[in-house]
């Protein structure tokens, strides 16, 4: 019996263990502390689908050989101008949350093959100058955010210059995800369109993933010498996986501002890169090695423990946060995890 | 000649811009000199310790530390435990400083013993572990004090009873307690300095051989003396750096830094740094214990950080418990990175520099940015990005060269 526990232990890895034991734990003492179930189970579909896009950003980042995308920052940014020229021209429902996703696409694009350009020139530091580029590009749109032509009166400030720190979605495209075709089933409110849309980007990821450039730059990625013994141009396919990367991070935060109701500007998207990261490796991924299936349920993981973590921590310990603490320290631990694999894998 | 120059500058980039942002800024913000250089001092006594810490582990091949964090939230708990037991003034501080010294090493050992296990990667190693050790730390001080934890001083405890307050004011306890024993006006300092300038490249003139007479110590020993002569006749200077004080002890323990960061490269312990931080696996094969020498260039780097930290907030006089330590790592990063330093050598001249740019920089951004576009929020704004970008940049090039020359190397 041991033996064969041990090469599953193995493979599933200490850390992920651990979390699953402590979200299993988590679900049982819900059940006995008598919370509502049915709308923790409601609130957990809908920040796994909130957040579930912009996990499956870091998939081609990871695949194609740069490491983690600390920059995923990059991507959101392009998004949120997407979006806040949809609300500039004044579009309401589907079509301004088309519209957003149509704008921000291209702009993705190009500040992806530039944050690609970049990148192939530092290999081996990817993960540290794509943090810093990240903040670098948030407090630089900190800047913008208070100079860009905008002049709609829901994007600014009624008195004095720049845009709101947080701007509402209500009357616009507000949770028109989550409540397309929605229904419920024992209670339990199923938010069909933001799953269908989480399912439907996780499918084109993995039928890209399974084209011929899909494979390639998987090649470039787990064995660089290897691909350009067989001609393949690896600076090529790191940049078409950051431009993957930055344009699904696009589309994932505008899929996460209209489940959440706001577009958070200034420094809201600094650390969203992070919780990314730590979800796809709670899933299994490393830092060479990821897939789908990591993304899925990596996202589940995560957004459980923390939908279900803070009312149980707070009927527990009645002082607020502890949920918060709890979220930074498990998710920098399993990214430091990580982080300790790479190491060995030199050697 | 110009090639020299231009080469000089390509290899200090960051720093010239800085330095052109620098002026700039002086001119936009049309402060006065009396007043930012009363700040910088202040600032500079402040800050450059924390700074000083850094260079240790940058020549032992560690990269940027931005482990100093972790340093600092053990001389935050040295001062919270100070504040605790009513202990004030000066005594209250060196209790602090002596309480962080053990939890600081703890502390390095084993974000030393992290560091060895991600090799190649220990910058966002620890940055990581910063994080994450901030999450700890938050836990111990929002919901283990006053529960767990028995807290004598009610004052600094929430309202609910447990958990630490959100500001503590230092205020009576041991704010100032450093700065205040000795202050002397910048006048006398900036003499004192010059005079030892003149004193030792003259020494070092007459000293040497008559043939090998260096230009730049007699060039550098005239502009001492009429660098005394200048700040003692011009009246406005005169005026100018009399009224300004500076806290000599403060200034003294920096200066001991600074001679101990020198100092350690004369011993074996700094030569197997050297050595580590150049090739490490040269290192190895020539018997030098790696990841014994790794932990110990953390652990120093941490002692003086949590030393550091305390220093810092005596000044301040307001412990933030949430928040103090969490920029600490990311400005003195920056500030020792706009001195010139990279991500493998730096100097403590790279430190006192960067400081210097760094801190003019954010005294003056907001002046500058009411100014320039009626708005000071994007001087602020400005210089978290110029913070942030000057990592960025740095990094990337620093990168980028060791990227470039490895590939020179295999052609």
């Amino acid at each position: 019996m041991k033996a064969k526990l041990k090469p599953l232990i193995n493979s599933m890895g200490v850390p992920r263990l651990i979390i699953l034991s402590f979200f299993l734990v988590l679900c049982v003492s819900a059940i006995i502390l008598g919370l509502p179930i049915d709308m923790l189970i409601s609130d957990t579909l809908v920040r796994f689908g909130m957040n579930g896009i912009l996990v499956i950003a870091m998939v081609p980042a990871i695949l194609c050989g740069i490491g983690l995308n600390f920059g995923l920052p990059l991507g959101i940014l392009c998004g949120i101008v997407g979006g806040l020229i949809s609300i500039e021209l004044n579009l309401t429902g589907f079509t301004a949350f088309l519209v957003s996703i149509i704008i921000a696409i291209p702009l993705s694009l190009i500040v992806g093959y530039l944050f690609g350009l970049l990148l192939n020139k530092v290999k081996g530091s990817e993960m540290m100058v794509s943090t810093y580029v990240g903040f670098s590009a948030v407090s630089l749109m900190c800047i913008g955010w208070l100079l860009l032509p905008f002049n709609s009166a829901e994007l600014k400030w009624p008195i004095g210059t720049g845009l709101r720190t947080t701007i509402s979605l209500t009357n616009r495209y507000d949770k028109i995800l989550d409540s397309f075709l929605s229904f419920k089933v024992l209670g339990v409110t199923i938010p069909t369109g933001l799953i269908l849309m989480f399912l439907l980007c996780a499918l084109i990821m993995f039928l890209i993933l399974r084209t011929k450039s899909g494979i390639m730059m998987k090649t470039a990625g787990s064995n660089p010498r290897f691909a350009k013994a067989n001609g393949i141009n690896i600076d090529k396919y790191r940049i078409i996986g950051t431009v993957l990367s930055t344009a699904f991070g696009a589309i994932g935060i505008i899929v996460y501002s209209q489940s959440y109701g706001f577009y958070q500007l200034y420094q809201a998207p600094m650390m969203m890169g992070f919780a990314a990261v730590a979800a796809i490796l709670i899933g299994g991924a490393s830092t060479n090695n990821a897939k789908i299936s990591h993304v899925l349920i990596g996202t589940f993981l995560f957004q459980g423990l923390l939908t279900i973590g803070l009312p149980v921590a707070n009927k527990i310990v009645v002082e607020g946060n502890l949920s918060e603490v709890i979220r930074i320290i498990i998710s920098n631990g399993i990214i430091l995890y990580a982080l300790t694999k790479v190491g060995s894998d030199d050697k | 000649m110009i090639n020299k120059l231009k080469k000089f500058i390509f290899n200090n980039s960051v720093t010239f811009v800085f330095l052109v942002l620098c002026i700039l800024g002086i001119i936009l913000s049309g402060q006065s000199a009396n007043f930012i250089l009363g700040e910088l001092v202040t600032r500079i006594s402040r800050n450059l310790f924390l700074v000083l810490a850094l260079i240790i582990p940058v020549l032992a091949g560690m990269g940027l530390n931005f482990g100093i964090v972790i340093g600092a939230m053990a001389g935050q708990i040295g001062i919270i435990a100070v504040v605790n037991w009513g202990i004030g003034g000066l005594k209250g501080l060196i209790i602090a400083v002596l309480l962080s010294t053990p939890l600081s090493l703890i502390f390095g050992y084993l974000t030393g013993k992290l560091l060895n296990k991600t090799k190649g990667q220990e910058m966002i190693s620890s940055m990581i572990l910063g994080f994450f050790a901030n999450g700890l730390y938050q836990l111990l001080f929002l919901f283990l004090a006053g529960t767990l934890i028995p807290i004598k001083n009610k004052t600094i405890l929430l309202s609910s009873g447990v958990g630490i307050k959100n500001t503590i004011d230092l205020n009576g306890v041991i704010k100032y307690s450093l700065d205040n024993i000795v202050k002397i006006p910048l006048l006398y300092f900036i003499t004192f300095i010059l005079a030892l300038v003149f004193l030792y490249t003259a020494i070092k003139f007459i000293s040497s051989k008559k043939t090998n007479k260096s230009q730049t110590h007699i060039i550098i020993s005239v502009l001492s003396i009429v660098g005394i002569i200048i700040i003692f006749v011009i009246p406005s200077l005169n005026d100018l750096l009399v009224s300004i004080y500076i806290p000599i002890v403060t200034f003294i323990l920096i200066g001991l830094v600074c001679v101990f960061n020198t100092f350690l490269f004369k011993t074996k312990l700094g030569q197997d740094l050297r050595a580590i931080g150049q090739d490490l696996k040269v290192s190895n094969a020539s018997g030098i214990n790696v990841n014994k020498t790794r932990i110990i260039a953390i652990i120093i780097s941490t002692i003086l950080a949590g030393w550091g930290q305390i220093f810092f907030l005596q000044n301040i006089g307001t412990l933030n418990t949430c928040g103090s330590h969490e920029q600490v790592g990311m400005f003195a990063i920056a500030a020792l990175l706009i001195g010139g330093a990279s991500v493998s050598k730096a100097t403590n001249g790279q430190a006192i520099l960067g400081v210097i740019l760094f801190h003019i920089l954010f005294i003056v951004s907001p002046m500058a940015g009411k100014n320039l576009f009626n708005n000071p929020q994007i001087g602020e704004y400005f210089r978290v990005f110029v913070a942030y970008g000057v990592i960025g940049l740095s990094l990337g090039l620093h990168a980028w060269k060791k990227f470039a020359s490895s590939k020179k190397a295999i052609k």
